[in-house]
Order: C-alpha cells, then sequence, then structure tokens
C-alpha cells in the first residue's frame, strides 16, 4: 500500500483544486460538432453523403487493422494454417472430375480439360459467394465491439473485402500448377480478369449489404443462405458450361452470378467473351444496389444496436 | 452552443421494450420507417415498451465532470450510448462538440489469441488513433498498464484487471474533448483505480468534460464536481456532488414503511419531529451534535411492557444498528390515546450525509409486533468530508487519540 499513500500524498487534492477555472485556450470554433436527433439522415440527403465518403475514407487504417487481427487469429490456432484455404477448391475439383470420369454425371465438351475448369469455375463461385456472406459475417462478429464503441461501420465491410481478396489470392496460386499441368495457353485476356473479380465481389457485396440489417436481427437469413448457396451454385454454370437449351439453360440465363462469372471464365481461359454485355449490364446494377445497400446498412446500424443489446 | 460548452442535451428520450420477439419486430418497424425517411414521431409507446430514458437534460462545460449515479437499469448506459451516438434518441437533440472519447466497455475488440502489443493497435485504430499516433504512445501505454512482462503474451492469458488496465491505457491516450466513463474502473485493484482517477483528473484539467457513471460514491466524490441522479429512466437531481449523493441516498428502496395489518386501525408510529425543529422536514444535525426525536404514538389498544426499537440505515452501508428500549432496561406501557417517546441521541457520530431511521413497535413477547414508522430521513450536514486522506471520510466519526512512540525493536517500546 505504499505505492498507493504516495500516489495519493503526491496529489493533494482539497476542494480547491476543483479545476472550476480551467482555462484552456483551444481553438474552440474549429472542433467538430456533433449532433443527434431522432431525425432519418434521409432527411438530408446532401449531409449523408458527405459523412458516408468521410467514414469511408477514415474507416481504411481501422479496416487493416481489423483483417490483420482476424487474419493472424484465424491461423495462430490451427495446425494447417493456409492450407485449409486451398482445401474446399481441391476438394470440390477432385469430386466433379471422379463423377465425370465415372460417366455418373455427363458433362458437355469445355474449353479446357474438365479438372481446370471445374477448378476456375469454383475458384470464382467461392469468391462470389465469400463476398456475399461477408458483410452479415464481419458485423455479426464485430457485434460486443458495437455496442460499445463508435467507430466507422464501414470499417468493418471493408475489411471483410480485404478478407475476400485476399482468400482469393491464396487460391488464385492454386491455379499456376493447373495451368502448368494442363499446358493452357495464357493470353491477353488475362489482364481483364482482375475487373472481372471486381465485378464477382461487387455483385456478391451488392447482395450481401442488402441481407446484413434484417440478418442481424433474424438468425434464419444465415441458414437461408447457406442452405440455397448450395443449390444456387449447382444452377450456376460453375461445374459444367452453360447450357444452351432447356430449363438448364433459363436458369443460367436469369442468374445474375452467370454473366460475370461467365466472362471472368473466359477471360481466364482466353476464350470470346461471349458474355460481356451481360456483365456490364449486371455490374451496373450491382453497383447501384451497393450503394442503396451501404445506405441501408448505416441507417439501420443504430437501429440494429440497440436491439442487440450489448 | 456557448463555445465552453462540451455537450448540451435536451429533452432526451429511449424506449425500450422487454420482450425480444417483440423488440425485434419493432426494430424491423423502425429501419423501415427510417428508410422511408418517415417524419411521424418517435413519440408513442408501443405495446410492452417503456421509456428507458426519459425527458433528460443538462449541459457540460470545459474541464467540468458529471457523476451520474442510480440504480442498475436506471437508464444511465443507455444515456452514455446516445451520447456515444451507438444509439438514436427517440426525442429531443444532444449537441456535442470536439473528439469524443467514451469507456464503456474496456478491452472492447480485445482478441485473445493477439498478443498485449498488438491489441493495442486493433484498439487503438478502433478508437480512432493512426499507427504513428500509437508507435508515439505505445511505450506509455504499457507503463501506465504496468504490463511490460506480458505485453508480447496472448491477452487470454491476462487478468481481468490487466486488462482493464490495458483498455484504460489505451482510451486515455485519446486525448478526448468529452470523456464517459461507464463503471469500467471497478474491476482494478486500488492502486490502479487511484491511478486511473489522476489520470481522469489530469484530462480535467487541462479542460476535457467527463461524464462518469458509478456506484461507487467514495470513486464519484474524488472526481466530480457536479452530480446527476437517475431515476427510472428521468433525471431526478442535477446540481453539487454533494447534494446529488443526498438525493441518490434517498431514492426509496423498496422496503416502505407498514403498520402490522392486523393493527393497522388500532395502533398508529408517526410521524418522528426533531425537538427544536420546526415542521415535519427531515431529521438535520452536524457530526457530534446532540439531538433529541420525538415519536409519536395514538394507539385505541393498552401495550404492556412495550418494546420500542431505532433502527439506523445508510444507504453506503446498510443497517448500522438497532437498538431497543429494553437495552436501557425500560418496560413501558402505553395506554389508549396518544403518547410521545422522546429520544436523545448523544454526539451522533455519524459522518456527513444521508441516513434512514425506522421506530418500532413491539409487544413483550418476540412476535408482538404493533408496526413501523419510516424511514425517515436523517441528514448529517457536516462537517465536511474528505475521500483523499486527508480528513475524516465513509460513515461514522470515532473519537481517536494518536501517540507516536519510538522502540529499539518491536517488542521494546517506549512511549
Amino acid at each position: 500500500m505504499s505505492a498507493l499513500e504516495e500516489n495519493i500524498s503526491s496529489t493533494p487534492l482539497g476542494k480547491d483544486a476543483w479545476p472550476e477555472a480551467a482555462q484552456v485556450d483551444r481553438a474552440q470554433s474549429e472542433l467538430p460538432i456533433t449532433i443527434y436527433t431522432p431525425e432519418s439522415p434521409l432527411r438530408h440527403p446532401g449531409k449523408l453523403i458527405k459523412e458516408m465518403l468521410r467514414d469511408l475514407l477514415a474507416s481504411r487504417e481501422l479496416a487493416w487493422r481489423l483483417f490483420v487481427r482476424d487474419f493472424s487469429a484465424m491461423y495462430r490456432q490451427s495446425i494447417f494454417g493456409y492450407l485449409w484455404a486451398f482445401l474446399p477448391p481441391i476438394a470440390v475439383t477432385l469430386t466433379f472430375s471422379y463423377l465425370n470420369r465415372q460417366s455418373i454425371i455427363n458433362v458437355a465438351e469445355t474449353p479446357v480439360p474438365y479438372p481446370a475448369f471445374v477448378m476456375i469455375g469454383t475458384l470464382l463461385w467461392q469468391t462470389f459467394f465469400d463476398s456475399l456472406n461477408s458483410p452479415l459475417k464481419v458485423v455479426q462478429n464485430a457485434k460486443p465491439m458495437l455496442a460499445k464503441i463508435n467507430f466507422p461501420r464501414e470499417a468493418l465491410i471493408l475489411s471483410g473485402l480485404a478478407d475476400v481478396l485476399f482468400n482469393f489470392a491464396i487460391r488464385l496460386s492454386l491455379l499456376i500448377p493447373v495451368f502448368l499441368y494442363y499446358r493452357i495457353s495464357l493470353t491477353s485476356s488475362l489482364l481483364l480478369v482482375p475487373v472481372g473479380v471486381g465485378g464477382l465481389i461487387l455483385l456478391g457485396f451488392a447482395l450481401g449489404m442488402l441481407i446484413t440489417p434484417v440478418g442481424l436481427l433474424y438468425g434464419d437469413v444465415v441458414r437461408a443462405v447457406a442452405l440455397f448457396g448450395g443449390f444456387w451454385m449447382l444452377l450456376t454454370p460453375v461445374v459444367y458450361p452453360p447450357p444452351t437449351s432447356g430449363l438448364g439453360a433459363l436458369l443460367a440465363n436469369w442468374n445474375p452470378v452467370s454473366p460475370i462469372l461467365l466472362t471472368c471464365r473466359e477471360w481466364l481461359t482466353g476464350q470470346p467473351p461471349i458474355h460481356f454485355g451481360g456483365f456490364l449490364l449486371i455490374s451496373a446494377g450491382s453497383l447501384i444496389v451497393l450503394l442503396v445497400g451501404w445506405v441501408l446498412y448505416r441507417l439501420s446500424m443504430p437501429i440494429i444496436i440497440e436491439r442487440m443489446g450489448g | 452552443m456557448k463555445s465552453d460548452v462540451v455537450v448540451k442535451v435536451e429533452g432526451v428520450r429511449k424506449k425500450f421494450c422487454r420482450s425480444l420477439k417483440r423488440s425485434l419486430w419493432y426494430g424491423m418497424k423502425d429501419m423501415a420507417a427510417e428508410i422511408c425517411g418517415s417524419t411521424s414521431p418517435h413519440n408513442q409507446l408501443r405495446s410492452g415498451e417503456f421509456w428507458a430514458v426519459d425527458d433528460v437534460s443538462f449541459e457540460l462545460r470545459r474541464g467540468e465532470c458529471l457523476g451520474l449515479i442510480g440504480r442498475n437499469g436506471a437508464g444511465k448506459t443507455t444515456l452514455l450510448k446516445m451520447l456515444n451516438g451507438l444509439i438514436k434518441p427517440d426525442a429531443g437533440r444532444i449537441e456535442m462538440r470536439g473528439r469524443i472519447g467514451a469507456l464503456i466497455a474496456l478491452g472492447a475488440g480485445f482478441n485473445p489469441i493477439l498478443t498485449g502489443r498488438e491489441n493495442i493497435y486493433v484498439n487503438g485504430s478502433v478508437l480512432g488513433l493512426t499507427k504513428r499516433e500509437i508507435d508515439e504512445k505505445i511505450d506509455e501505454i504499457v507503463d501506465f498498464a504496468e504490463i511490460r512482462d506480458f505485453i508480447d503474451s496472448p491477452v487470454q492469458s491476462y487478468s481481468s484487471g490487466m486488462q482493464a488496465r490495458l483498455g484504460f491505457a489505451v482510451a486515455s491516450s485519446l486525448a478526448p474533448d468529452l470523456l464517459m466513463v461507464d463503471e469500467v474502473l471497478a474491476v482494478g485493484d486500488v492502486a490502479f483505480r487511484m491511478k486511473c482517477y489522476r489520470r481522469i483528473l489530469d484530462m480535467i484539467r487541462s479542460g476535457t468534460g467527463v461524464i462518469l457513471v458509478s456506484h461507487s460514491v467514495v470513486d464519484l466524490s474524488r472526481v466530480c464536481s457536479r452530480g446527476a441522479v437517475m431515476a427510472s429512466g428521468a433525471m431526478s437531481f442535477l446540481g453539487p456532488l454533494d447534494s446529488a449523493l443526498l438525493a441518490y441516498e434517498r431514492l426509496p428502496n423498496g422496503q416502505n414503511g407498514a403498520t402490522n395489518p392486523s393493527f393497522r386501525s388500532l395502533v398508529k408510529l408517526g410521524p418522528v419531529t426533531q425537538v427544536g425543529r420546526p415542521g415535519r422536514s427531515p431529521i438535520e444535525c452536524s457530526t457530534g451534535d446532540s439531538i433529541t426525536l420525538r415519536l409519536h404514538v395514538h394507539t385505541e389498544i393498552k401495550i404492556r411492557k412495550a418494546r420500542v426499537l431505532i433502527h439506523l440505515d445508510s444507504a453506503r452501508a446498510g443497517r448500522l444498528c438497532s437498538i431497543s428500549t429494553k437495552k436501557a432496561g425500560l418496560e413501558w406501557n402505553f395506554l389508549p390515546g396518544y403518547s410521545f417517546v422522546h429520544l436523545t441521541i448523544h454526539e451522533v457520530p455519524l459522518l456527513r450525509g444521508a441516513y434512514q431511521l425506522y421506530f418500532d413497535l413491539y409487544g413483550e413477547k418476540i412476535d408482538d409486533y404493533y408496526g413501523v414508522c419510516g424511514p425517515i430521513e436523517m441528514i448529517i450536514t457536516g462537517p465536511p468530508t474528505d475521500p483523499f486522506g486527508f480528513g475524516a471520510y465513509h460513515t461514522l466519526m470515532l473519537d481517536l487519540k494518536w501517540d507516536l512512540c519510538r522502540g529499539e525493536h518491536n517488542d521494546s517500546v517506549t512511549c
């Protein structure tokens, strides 16, 4: 207790020591003013947009920290470490290659050898699906923090984006041995692949942001996405080329993921990008949906925090 | 808003819902209303809702520290969450100037698997510090938290006190214009709490406005100049800390005095007055005064060999004593009609604060219970106490005599 006594006696704080006249010269007028009212921010769209951009810029550093935190924590308590990022596409590729070789399924002619085709498709689909799940997942995991600290909420989404990009990058390295083994020719259209993947991620995040507010209140959304995700993948031309007739063609055509995923694969394998029109249309639509989802996310956050408690 | 005002809160209200299912559904509706930019007021309670914060207004200036007191569930944390922008008010307006630091939870954002050092960076950036700012401050943070030996171990191996120290150290290096601290300091040990309060005092001196939530009256009196008492969502008192603490201790704590129902119409105890003071105002005196109380008793039956008991309670310390007339060897008979019990307390040994008195009336046997009168406010108005170890503090004043003796060994003392 001697240290404590020292602490006390070194600051003799009688009642006269109250800092009533704290004369501090700060540039009062320059300090930012924060105002909270019950009014919906949509009443002042200009201010809302300004705040959205400001927070987006302010959240880069935090997003990076959160990403590094999640990333280093994820692999620290694990023996296989990064291997877990590679295993799912390998497993899917092996499964479908086996099914195809045993003629259990009958897949039409593919422009590149079937295992390479499946691997490319799975990688792309996985990136889309990761993007779709990302916003809800990161916000869900950050609930304790959200209920207690005010920080730019955009940081969570950005950290999720970094995670999706990183996972895509390490999975992409799988393709190098595959391209070498099957001697798939490298064309200049490879340079467009980042654009294509950007489109996939854009679509995924746009849909993901839309379901996030409701998904945070009701657990049903996560379950539904997990259930329908499997069907959705099989209804999308991921492990087979797009059907040209019948119900399959109809589903493939009206599936927003199809044109984007197909264009990506066409660029990767050097095929003519016949789905590029659809790609542009869906990407533009996704951008609009993403902006709407962003606004929804911002508006709903205080309401969700209030309902999920501390 | 005047330039030295850091926070201005006007008529703020917030409603909450007790049932989770309903609360989630209202959440959906609120989101829909928000998205439609609805202007319909949130001022109506829906079924199952109540006001968690009800029409609260106050102002806080630079260098001022407001202590927020109230029982659990009084709405203190909800109010802080609104001030911190985590949730929106349903009515009213909050205006704040400058950088806001809130310690609603220590160690929010700590990842148990990462080391202390890694967590400092994560936590710092959550609170709005850049990497460079953290680089500059990390030594100071580690020293303040006193965890240099553990800084490269995972946080999951820390004790809760160590986590609290680290959390406070990071958050307090923010240098905010407004600091809100919500009961988080209670986990640390006394030495660390003192250190935290010293840092808070330093911040107050440099012009930070502070709002402090605590159940510890002692801690509040260390740093706060003003106090606000919250009860069922409303701010029932706002003013100097001393008066606020009195108001807090006077909040009813659920146990209201009642006469034994079977004798309710026959025996009536009270009121209690202070001899020499007019009216039925609370009993007041200074430490060491002698006071005389008068208990009015009206009975329609004869009570033989009655016992009168006095109980003395302190909101801080609990029941201090219960003393019976039997202790003084008295055996009174109450005859039908009015009687007055006079009780003199010599040299009241209580320190400044609010206390409650109760009087019980019993008959001869243990279970001959006739009724109770109370709580009766008893206020010790002075002299001032000192929480920093320069005077007397807490509940009791003792008549002490101190001596300093010298000696060679433990057992050879010469006075």
